[in-house]
């Protein structure tokens, strides 16, 4: 256990240097000089130079890299060009808005996901259950990009039940956050709640062949309470993981909903970064972005061991 | 392993669950996949002869701006026209012709380049492993959208950083599935008895084992097709896929936006196009999938 665990990390870390390393030199593919393309073309030479020396573009690619990553396991990630705010600040203002839209859009998935896989796997093969891996198979076909401005005219424009944009902060007002961050996130939920049906179908499926099933439903127990106390659970561990992963993919998964709704979350933060060439503050964004991947990661590959005790005897 | 399951490709999930054994290949019925079939075959067709068609300029207003599908107008203007009064018709035909360049080339060199590193990987295993996985696994650690935004943060958006962008996409991907499908086929009797007939590393890799990859992962093809498309939609519909005037699916629906209080459809025509391509893809694609399995692959 130990071992793994030594060999797990490691290799996180590795992960990490390489993520970090190439995101420090994306500077350097700026096709000829990033502080000139920054600038524009009507900038003095005198403050191009300024600009390559604050970047540490007048320095080798190791040498930057090396004091960037001084900087940033200390949390400072730098500033941004544009205003001059610390990035990290800026990073850990919009965060909330972005994990609020994350955590919501998994929590609608897994309660439509759920009761769609147990009826299919109860029912497998069936007219209904060949219905439900349709619209599964639908939904998973619905990007984001597609599913926010229908979503809009449908339910904002043509119900009025939902506020086109805006953001309401959970902190102020719970019930106008939902209102807010509902519609954004159903427009993500689609497509994750295709794929968490596919995968607790598949697993319940098998589960509900096993012996200890056929047990408790010859011992007279209700169909409802063997699925329920019996079969879920252990089905339920690659949904577990997935839903792990997911978390970790939806913090960079908002950028489309809330560029659309205007909510000012990461994503917004990066589209707008973008747009007025702050590379700095891109930089920051997806380091923290890939790092916070890798890190749920680990996290979920652990707690799965933990909560799943045949891996732990099982593994190697 | 688990990085890979969910990722947004939707490569990896599927293979690495068994099917259960109550799915039999009887059971699906193919109509569905024939449909979707007939429907890529249209619209592939539509995009390679896009300038013979009878639809009309793409980059020039054919009528009045907002013009509704199915009036009056002519063939051209069956579908409508945009805010400037160009063909819906004509840019969704342009616009597929993007789309599925993009998702072709992109995804057969991602295709091509991942699965020979998977093969390396898995055939050698060690230290090729490690580096190759490793590799991997980081390039997989930035959320996709992420990754493309991140370098056309630095590169202009044009048809090549986007090529470049959807290919590091697909990539990771294919070099798990060949590293795993590799691994199964290296430790069979045939390729032992290869290696006792004292056949090179390359004559393994090439004679014995890519034979066998090959097969299972092209069927993904349509899948990442699909995932390419919704990943080129989405940076086009934020302003930093194709630039303009080629029409692209996604920046059909972010142009339309403006005005879909008035006039729907213009976001409506191209959002349907995109959702019944692909989920064509997809059905295709689990189609072939289902018929690999059963076929008796392992």
């Amino acid at each position: 256990m130990a071992v793994q665990l030594l060999v797990r990390l490691s290799r996180a870390v590795a992960v990490v240097l390489i993520v970090t390393v190439a995101v420090v030199s994306l500077l350097s593919l700026v096709p000829g000089s990033a502080a000139q393309v920054i600038l524009g073309e009507s900038a003095t030479p005198g403050a191009v130079a300024a600009l390559n020396a604050e970047l540490g573009l007048d320095q080798p690619l190791w040498q930057r890299y090396v004091s960037w990553l001084g900087h940033a396991v200390q949390g400072d990630l730098g500033t941004s060009l544009i205003n001059g705010q610390s990035i990290t600040a800026a990073i850990l203002e919009r965060l909330p808005v972005t994990l609020n839209l994350a955590v919501l859009a998994l929590a609608i998935a897994l309660l439509i996901a759920i009761p769609l896989a147990v009826v299919s796997a109860l029912t497998a093969g069936s007219r209904l259950d060949r219905g439900i891996n349709a619209l599964s198979s639908m939904l998973l076909s619905i990007p984001t990009f597609v599913a926010a401005p229908v979503l809009i005219y449908l339910l904002a424009m043509q119900l009025g039940a939902f506020p086109v944009a805006g953001w309401v902060p959970i902190t102020e007002d719970l019930a106008g956050n939902l209102r807010s961050a509902l519609l954004p996130a159903l427009a993500i939920a689609f497509t994750e709640i295709a794929s968490f049906h596919r995968i607790l179908r598949t697993d319940l499926i098998t589960t509900l062949g096993e012996d200890f099933v056929a047990a408790a439903r010859s011992k007279g127990l209700p169909l409802w309470y063997v699925v329920l106390r019996h079969a879920l659970r252990p089905s339920s561990f690659s949904l577990i993981t997935l839903v792990g992963v997911n978390l970790g993919r939806l913090i960079g998964g908002t950028v489309i909903v809330e560029t659309l709704f205007s909510l000012p979350g990461l994503g917004q933060l990066i589209t707008s970064s973008i747009n007025a060439r702050d590379v700095v503050m891109v930089q920051g964004i997806v380091v923290f972005m890939a790092v916070a991947y890798v890190g749920i990661n680990m996290l979920v590959d652990l707690s799965y061991s933990f909560l799943d005790p045949r891996v732990r005897v099982a593994h190697r | 392993m688990t990085a890979s399951v969910g990722h947004a490709n939707h490569v990896a999930p599927a293979s690495l669950v068994k099917r259960p054994s109550t799915e039999r290949l009887r059971e699906s019925r193919p109509l569905l996949f024939y449909v979707a079939l007939g429907w890529l075959g249209v619209i592939v067709l539509a995009g390679v002869f896009a300038q013979w068609l009878p639809v009309g300029p793409y980059g020039e207003a054919i009528g009045p701006p907002k013009q509704a599908p199915f009036g009056s107008g002519g063939f051209e203007a069956i579908l409508g026209t945009d805010n400037i009064g160009r063909s819906l018709l004509s840019r969704c035909v342009y616009g597929a012709r993007a789309s599925l360049v993009i998702g072709t080339i992109a995804g057969v060199t991602g295709f091509a380049i991942g699965s020979t590193l998977g093969l390396l990987a898995g055939y050698f295993r060690g230290r090729v492993d490690v580096v190759i996985t490793v590799l991997a696994d980081a390039m997989l650690a930035f959320p996709p959208l992420i990754l493309l935004l991140g370098l056309s943060a630095v590169l202009t958006p044009s048809m090549q950083t986007l090529l470049i962008g959807l290919t590091l996409l697909v990539i990771p991907s294919f070099t798990r599935l060949a590293r795993a499908n590799t691994m199964a086929w290296s430790s069979r009797e045939f390729v032992l008895a290869a290696r006792n007939m004292g056949s090179g590393h390359l004559r393994i890799i090439t004679r014995e084992i890519l034979p066998n990859v090959i097969p299972p992962l092209a069927t993904y093809m349509p899948i990442v097709i699909a995932a390419l498309i919704v990943a080129e939609g989405s940076l086009s519909f934020l302003g930093l896929g194709i630039p303009p005037p080629t029409p692209s699916w996604g920046g059909m629906i972010a142009a339309g936006q403006d005005s879909i209080e008035s006039a729907p459809f213009v976001v409506l025509v191209p959002a349907a196009v995109i959702f019944v391509t692909v989920f064509s893809f997809n059905v295709v694609g689990d189609h072939l999938r289902k018929r690999f399995d059963a076929s008796g692959h392992a």
